[in-house]
């Protein structure tokens, strides 16, 4: 699976706004490049990126070829409760990454 | 607009280069300083720095075994964040049993071949940059350490090249990064051109580079011909820039527009 970089605190206060970053290793092949001998080099890039919070989106992207590789995408939300944000990137070839933070709510 | 910038560069320094004053010490400073607000906090937090990605690939790559022999950097090594510590300040290094200088890359090339019974990894390909990233990485923060002893002929070497005017637009390394420092070119606020962050991450790539790779395109910017990569200029422009930034910190992996 693709390597992803998550910095979202371990611990809130209830009711807090929190920010979650994330970095995720991609190279966003535009489509419109082409190789030495006029080759077209087809597009592979992130469409989707999505964050759930104990299974309740709570932020979604849509990405496009402009955006440049390695896609970093913050976000923020509200910390309601403990439990899990997981993370889901995915795109052109079948692309699919995920990945989880804990956080603990007080 | 860059290429009109650089002629019109040339031309004015074209009337006279100060016999290549060298930087002071103590007016030394990474390009670092010079870089937005935004780039610096990308390149400060490892969360957001993409370089981060290719030490994370230098980890898992450290881990596996590879080659003929069927071992792992770490089957010889150990762990790489005490074993490697301090290893990439001192590169380029005197290679005794060569009897010339090696860089940090060519260094792990020589233990895929002679100890891993392995292929090179080519130059620029993600894997030797990952394990590179990994073994810089572990020297972050700590002061260059030149070996100026053993180094000398190459430091030498390097800073007759870095001095001489080469290419199409008749320009030295020095007219850059030691006349006009600190001036503009177009856009760009021309840095010391210390060699303290790499491999890094830059913008414009958007990937990871070797020193070796920024060299390329301010030799291509100056219109001359790029060295193979690994070549004994590089290698002596590299020993040369890392005794030039001696005691500075490396800052390895780096972030760059
Ligand atoms: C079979 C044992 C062995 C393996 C496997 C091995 N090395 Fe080495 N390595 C050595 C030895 C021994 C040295 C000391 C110099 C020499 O004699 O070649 C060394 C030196 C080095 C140095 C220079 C250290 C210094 O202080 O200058 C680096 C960097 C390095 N190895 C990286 C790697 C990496 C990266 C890998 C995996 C791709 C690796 N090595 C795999 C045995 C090994
Ligand atoms: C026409 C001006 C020009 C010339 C000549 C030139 N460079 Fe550069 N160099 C730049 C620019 C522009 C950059 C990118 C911005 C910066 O760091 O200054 C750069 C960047 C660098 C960097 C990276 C600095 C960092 O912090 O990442 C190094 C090292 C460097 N140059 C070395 C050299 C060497 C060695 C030569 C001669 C082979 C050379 N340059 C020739 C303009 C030049």
């Amino acid at each position: 699976m693709a390597r992803a970089l998550i910095n979202a605190p371990a611990r809130a206060r209830r009711g807090s706004v929190i920010e979650i970053k994330t970095l995720i290793s991609h190279i966003m092949e535009t489509g419109f490049r082409y190789t030495q001998t006029g080759q077209a080099v087809p597009r592979d890039i992130v469409t989707d990126f999505t964050a759930t919070y104990n299974g309740e989106e709570v932020f979604r992207a849509r990405l496009y070829p402009a955006i440049a590789a390695n896609p970093f995408i913050s976000f923020h939300t509200l910390a309601t409760e403990s439990g899990t944000i997981e993370l889901k990137w995915t795109g052109d070839n079948g692309f699919s990454a995920t990945e989880q933070v804990r956080i603990t709510v007080e | 607009m860059l290429r009109t910038a650089q002629l019109i560069v040339a031309v004015s320094l074209a009337v006279a280069l100060a016999a290549s004053e060298e930087i002071p010490l103590s007016e030394r400073h990474s390009s670092y300083q010079d870089m937005s607000a935004e780039t610096r906090a990308m390149q400060d937090h490892d969360a957001e720095n993409p370089g981060m990605l290719w030490v994370l690939d230098g980890e898992a790559l450290w881990q596996t075994k590879a080659g003929k022999a069927a071992i792992a950097c770490a089957g010889c090594h150990g762990d790489a964040e005490t074993s490697m510590k301090g290893v990439a300040a001192r590169y380029p290094a005197y290679d005794a049993r060569r009897g010339t200088a090696i860089d940090l890359a060519g260094r792990i090339n020589v233990c895929r071949t002679d100890h891993q019974q392995s292929p090179e990894l080519a130059r620029e390909s993600r894997d030797l940059l990952a394990l590179t990233a990994l073994v810089a990485r572990q020297s972050h923060g700590l002061p260059i350490d030149s070996d100026e002893a053993r180094l000398r002929p190459f430091i030498d070497a390097g800073r007759a090249i870095f001095t001489a005017r080469q290419g199409q637009l008749d320009l030295a390394c020095a007219h850059c990064h030691d006349a006009n420092r600190g001036k503009k070119l177009a856009g760009i606020t021309l840095s010391q051109g210390h060699p303290t962050g790499y491999p890094l991450y830059r913008l414009e790539w958007q990937t990871l580079g070797s020193l070796q790779r920024r060299l390329r395109n301010c030799l291509i910017g100056m219109r001359a011909e790029p060295y193979a990569y690994g070549a004994p200029e590089y290698i002596a422009l590299e020993a040369y820039l890392m005794w030039r930034a001696r005691g500075m910190p490396l800052e390895s992996p780096a972030v760059r527009p």
